[in-house]
């Protein structure tokens, strides 16, 4: 039915500079032509824009992504879904994903955080899980950078705005500072939801002559091209762009989400995705590609905030908090009844039909018709150019003779554990609610987050990690770390590691150099996988992290799930008790290259970091973990930036308690300052009770593990014998009052 | 005895309130819709933490106006036992229930962390079980948990014994350092004058099991047990 407003709606010409502005090349506009047999018009032109976008498409990195292992025995949902999923066991199942949010955040700090964690909220419930934890990575400049401040407050205080609004809980994370993220920081967050495990929904639409379904929130205009943007690098004038960010309304997530998972008991759902980046479009065109189905649009019936959008605008809005779903034909009622009681707007506005078409209606008029493989499958899948960077031999060179060894190594520990990568992150994370839902065991601050499972024994372990300056340096070595700590860190609280999520942080594909460091990595990542036996279940990559052609460090995140057999046998970092034995799983060597020390210390960002034998790291986090199911072992922490000395330290004063010394005598035949602050892998610092060192002892020597005692808890000194004494009270002192000393 | 879980649109910690009751409290609990009248029997009623209606016009203010407060109000009247905790306790506060106001944090940030707190009164439902001057452990997570009232209420309340928790120190004073979120008089909860209505910032359902690190929350919970079995007891 044609009516005044399809009459007055004109599609404006599809010019060169057209083109050009939706990020398109001369070439892929050909082979849109060629796809389509004719020439697109405005509005599909702006839909094959974002579908073809890096962030929606991944044309640069799926040839790559390839190669990551997807596959294992618990593994019920691998990569191409809204999240990833594993069987738990108990006829559960754990949905999670992590997603990157770094563009919007540099542009507005609180509201694209905010939104970061609404989108990955989403990406978990839409799956039939109920979000029970999120964690973040978050990378800013320097901290003495005059806008870290801003960025930094405005992004915790979204996060915090977001996640305890909807009663999620941000159980841990990472905060790191460092010049390369100065133009461009980094919001990666991750989040977990639980489900039965046969009751996993998917993003599919199927059954033809189905209703397409659009709940929740209205649509506006805030964030067309959204994911365009995000496909591009920054430079001055992308200041202009804070109208393509959008704004969160964690409120009506909230009452999304209730909805969705009281739907979700009924029997009405047959696929259901958010709306995320590129949102009608990208939700409606996946579904009926999964479905190998068409869908059918009428544009006409979308809730609107602006009474006065065009189809283009329709098609390409990013509001939040919008889902669509296909539902079984004759369910619209009971549908649309769920809604009602949570106060939210459930339209029918297409159906699911068989000429795998994606067609978009206006008030009876056709605006857009293309063949969905033209926007899925045909998108194009580039093969970029790499090439080793010039610089990289020369950074990897470091000649330890010309460091000098400090001549008071006592004050280097206070230097270090007061940095702003080491200090205390408690001014983080109590601006979160990391308690809510009641299932909290181990909250922020230790090496992985542990949170129960009500009704069974067992409870699940979260970390996130990666160095990006190993990987700058190595970054195929840094793609195996990242892999290797985060497992590590699930090692010291208990947890076996049952899959991973990442987000891979890149600056230009179009620049060889960083398609080297991409390749690099994923090839270190698929061996510490591989190794390790974790399989890859979700994932994201965000390249043109750059800022004038000066891309970030390649930072890969890795979220990493573990699970706990009998959650009451978890174990924390901190030292418990004076009298326990201090002992050292595995071997620390003269490992100084790429450390937290040589940048602090002496400023530089050189050397390799340090090597990995992934055999011996299997053995030391299995080591660890029997430990632990044992009950032998009374606290774990992994040693990594800052080396073993920070690593003690933090045992002695990150606890909720008073602080408890220790007495360190250890010997090795390296440097000093190697002995303390090399970053070897492979290595956690475990504290026993005199009466089980012999049983620790046999589970080492069964998995093969070098192991140490090297000290002894007790009094109120921080001392390693002949090269420090100093009073653990000062220490805390120091490592609370790092980061927030220098931001206020 | 029965117990009856309010839920709002946006309540958060509805599920640990009705989970801590029954799994570790074995108690028998209800979730009660806010669109709904209040019908049944119920011994205590809990308005739980979270942020109703997004707590966008103010904390509370709209949630008081949802139908199930009729109810609720009515309920108080008789003299039945109404327990708000956090975003239930500012909802009490809006509706009358409760004097004073909860006002942003000092700090004009969300605060989340365990504290401490110092029992002030036991002659109540909610304390009945505590002794006087006990401790608790039990966590904070809020943005507007700062206690408010003007000169001559609080005066009233501290006359009338209405201030039961305080936030206190590892050895118990009422410090300004002890005091997360700069309430007046370091006040953590209050009740009513008729000693049948209570309201707290902390969440003691968070509170309820060793793995959480703190069981003192069970003590509340416990307190209005025994205080509803005593109540039957004498009606019977």
């Amino acid at each position: 039915m044609r009516d005044e407003r399809a009459a007055q709606f004109t599609q404006p010409l599809v010019t060169s500079e057209v083109v050009a502005s939706h990020g398109l090349t001369p070439e892929e506009y050909r082979k849109i032509v060629k796809l389509l047999g004719r020439e697109p018009n405005h509005t599909e032109l702006g839909v094959f824009s974002v579908m073809w976008s890096e962030h929606c498409s991944y044309k640069s990195s799926r040839h790559y992504l390839k190669r990551l292992p997807t596959e294992g025995p618990l593994v019920l949902q691998g990569p191409g879904e809204n999240a990833g999923v594993v069987d738990i066991g108990d006829g559960l199942a754990v949905a999670f994903k992590m997603e990157s949010h770094n563009h919007p955040s540099f542009i507005e700090p609180y509201q694209g955080a905010a939104t970061g964690v609404g989108g990955i909220l989403r990406d978990v419930f839409t799956m039939g899980a109920r979000p029970i934890a999120s964690l973040n990575s978050l990378r800013f400049g320097s901290i003495d950078h005059p806008r870290t401040r801003y960025l930094l407050s405005g992004v915790v205080a979204g996060i915090g705005g977001y996640g305890n609004c909807i009663g999620v809980p941000t159980v841990g994370g990472e905060v790191y500072f460092d010049e390369c993220y100065d133009a461009n920081i980094l919001v990666n967050a991750f989040t977990l939801g639980i489900a039965k495990k046969r009751r996993i929904f998917t993003g599919v639409a199927r059954g033809v002559g189905n209703p397409v379904i659009y709940v929740g929130s209205k649509t506006g205009r805030d964030g067309i091209h959204g994911a365009t943007m995000a496909s591009e690098s920054f430079s001055e004038e992308k200041e202009q762009r804070r109208p393509t960010v959008q704004v969160g309304d964690p409120f009506t997530e909230k009452l999304l989400l209730e909805a969705c998972l009281e739907l979700m008991e009924t029997d009405c759902i047959i696929g259901i995705q958010d709306m995320g980046a590129a949102g009608l479009t990208s939700s409606s065109s996946e579904m009926a590609g999964r479905g190998g189905t068409g869908v059918e649009l009428d544009l006409s019936r979308v809730p609107l905030r602006e009474q006065s959008m065009t189809p283009y605008e329709i098609l390409l809005s990013e509001s939040q908090e919008r889902m669509l779903l296909v539902a079984k034909k004759g369910t619209e009622d009971e549908v649309k009844e769920i809604f009602d009681k949570w106060d939210l707007d459930a339209v029918v506005i297409g159906r699911v039909t068989d000429d795998r078409q994606f067609r978009a209606l206006f008030h009876g008029v056709e605006v857009a018709c293309i063949p969905i493989s033209a926007l899925i499958k045909e998108a194009p899948v580039y093969q970029r150019p790499v090439e080793r960077p010039k610089l990289q031999d020369q950074l990897e060179q470091l000649d330890l003779s010309n460091i000098a060894e400090p001549t008071d190594l006592g004050s280097t520990v206070k230097l270090l554990i007061g940095s702003p990568n080491i200090a205390s992150k408690e001014w983080v994370y109590r601006q979160y609610d990391y308690f809510v839902r009641s299932n909290t065991v181990v909250a922020p601050g230790a090496d992985a987050a542990v949170i129960r499972l009500k009704g069974t024994e067992k409870g699940l372990a979260l970390s996130v990690d990666g160095n990006s300056r190993y990987c700058y340096l190595d970054p195929y070595v840094g793609g195996a770390l990242a892999v290797a700590e985060a497992a590590r860190n699930l090692a010291c609280v208990g947890a076996r590691p049952v899959g991973l999520t990442d987000c891979l942080n890149f600056g230009s594909p179009e620049n060889p150099e960083v398609m080297w460091q991409f390749s690099q990595v994923i090839e270190g990542m698929r061996d510490a996988c591989i190794a390790l036996k974790i399989p890859v279940v979700s994932g994201n990559v965000s390249f043109y992290n750059e800022t004038d052609g000066v891309p970030i460090y390649p930072t890969p995140t890795v979220g990493m799930v573990g699970l706990i057999a009998k959650v009451a046998k978890v174990v924390t970092p901190w030292f418990k008790a004076a009298g326990d034995v201090v002992v050292l799983l595995g071997r620390t060597r003269e490992e100084l290259g790429g450390s937290e020390y040589l940048k602090i210390v002496h400023g530089l960002v050189k050397g390799t970091p340090p090597w990995i034998d992934l055999r011996l790291e299997q053995a030391v986090q299995s080591c660890c973990v029997a430990a632990i199911e044992k009950g032998i072992l009374r606290s774990a922490h992994d040693i990594s930036d800052g080396g073993i000395a920070i690593a003690l330290a933090e045992c002695c004063i990150s606890g909720p308690e008073k602080p408890l010394g220790v007495r360190i005598d250890m010997r090795e035949m390296i440097r000093g300052d190697a002995l303390l602050f090399s970053e070897s892998q492979s290595r956690i610092v475990v504290s026993v009770a005199e009466e089980n060192l012999q049983q620790l002892r046999e589970v080492a020597a069964e998995h093969h593990v070098p192991m140490q005692v090297i000290g002894a808890v007790g009094g109120t000194s921080f001392v390693i014998q002949p090269l420090m004494r100093l009073p653990v009270d000062e220490l805390r002192a120091i490592w609370s009052a790092g980061m927030t000393s220098r931001i206020k | 005895m029965r117990w009856g879980v309010i839920v709002f649109p946006g309540s958060c910690d509805d599920q640990d309130v009705f989970d801590a009751l029954k799994r570790d409290m074995g108690q028998k609990v209800k979730f009660l819709w806010h669109k709904d009248d209040l019908v049944g029997h119920f011994d205590c009623l809990v308005l739980p933490g979270g942020f109703s209606y997004g707590d966008y016009l103010r904390c509370g203010a709209v949630a008081r106006f949802s139908p199930i407060m009729h109810g609720v109000v009515e309920f108080a009247r008789q003299g039945g036992l109404v327990l708000g905790i956090c975003n239930g306790f500012q909802i009490l506060c809006e509706s009358g229930l409760l004097p004073g106001a909860l006002v942003r944090n000092a700090g004009l940030q969300f605060v989340c962390q365990q504290v401490m707190l110092r029992v002030e009164e036991t002659d109540t439902p909610f304390t009945c079980e505590a002794k006087k001057g006990q401790l608790f452990k039990i966590p904070v997570k809020h943005g507007e948990g700062c206690y408010y009232a003007d000169p001559a209420t609080l005066e009233r309340l501290r006359k009338n014994h209405q201030i039961l928790l305080r936030y206190v120190d590892a050895k118990g004073r009422a410090s300004p350092s002890a005091n997360p979120n700069g309430s007046l008089d370091n006040i953590a909860g209050v009740c009513n004058e008729t000693r049948n209505v209570f309201g707290l910032m902390p969440h003691p359902e968070g509170a309820c099991n060793m793995l959480l690190g703190s069981e003192d929350g069970r003590k509340i919970f416990s307190s209005i047990a025994a205080a509803c079995a005593q109540r039957e007891h004498r009606h019977a």
